[in-house]
């Protein structure tokens, strides 16, 4: 657990707002309570398409986008390049299986990934790699 | 403080490291624990509850798969295999990812009857975890209903 030294829990710098993009409604659920639990507000698409017509309806802009790579209609890497066609300037962090090999996870970050974290999703993954992120 | 509340804690502490030791759970458990809060106090309950509807809908996915007379979609029953592996690895449920791990070299191998067996074991393996699962959350119901916290456990 990311925590203090006085054993609390560390909070992100700042309130962020994550659109979190997962078919899978476990993750969605996990991922959504870590994102509250570290400070931020979410909100949910459960594919690669519903993600990308958030942003085509435009009124939604979010800081960080937490995107899985395997999903139906489309997946991760098709997502993470349509946004980025789109001009969207989100922090895109890719969430992927240890099954992935290098080759998959690179193709991943090409698409144009800020970075890339392997599940299973724990604030003590998520808390410093937001912080480095926000900082750079 | 109240002694039968005080022996309920200790048994739940006790249950809960036995888990642990016994390797049912790893420290992803723990950190779903960290999450659950008073304004979510059944968040532990509620993901487990989809993860167990997941076990119950990817073991049928398997066993169909694997009852096919002719030849088996081995990478059919790889994706099912994969898919119940990311969520127990999700929830923490150690023994049922390990089987998993297992069971996707199987499918690579195209192993029948090494398939059917670790179906076998999965299928088994989740519903043991759940009953015991459901022995923690009715110890902590007792704890609540004798007027005690359910308390933290520390693992380590």
């Amino acid at each position: 657990m990311a925590t203090n030294s006085m054993g609390n829990i560390q909070k992100i710098k700042k309130k962020l707002k994550v659109l979190i993009v997962d078919d899978d409604p476990l993750n969605l659920k996990i991922h959504e309570k870590i994102i509250k639990a570290i400070g931020g507000i979410s909100q949910t698409a459960r594919n690669g398409e519903e993600a990308v017509i958030i942003h085509r309806d435009g009124g939604s802009s979010f800081d960080l986008i937490l995107m899985d790579k395997e999903m139906p209609e489309r997946d991760g890497v098709s997502t993470t390049k349509k946004l980025r066609e789109m001009k969207v300037k989100s922090m895109i962090v890719g969430v992927t299986s240890l099954a992935d090999n290098e080759e998959e996870r690179r193709a991943f970050m090409e698409a144009g990934l800020n970075h890339c974290l392997a599940k299973p999703l724990t604030k003590d993954k998520i808390i410093p790699l937001i912080n480095q992120l926000m900082d750079a | 403080m109240d002694a039968h509340v005080a022996q309920l804690q200790m048994q739940y502490r006790n249950y809960i490291l036995s888990l642990y030791q016994q390797g049912f759970l790893d420290d992803q458990f723990t950190e779903l624990k960290s999450l659950q809060d008073d304004g979510s106090p059944d968040f532990v309950a509620e993901v487990l509850s989809l993860f167990f509807d997941d076990c119950v809908k990817l073991v049928g996915n398997m066993a169909r798969a694997l009852d096919q007379t002719g030849t088996v979609d081995f990478c059919q029953v790889g994706a099912n295999v994969h898919q119940l592996k990311g969520s127990s690895s999700s929830v923490g449920a150690k023994r049922v990812k390990g089987l998993c791990i297992n069971f996707k070299e199987l499918c690579e191998a195209k192993n029948y009857e090494g398939c059917v067996r670790c179906l076998q074991q999965v299928d088994v393996e989740y519903k043991t975890l759940k009953a015991k699962l459901q022995d923690m959350f009715n110890l902590e119901k007792q704890i609540v209903q004798a007027g005690g916290i359910v308390p933290q456990v520390d693992i380590n």
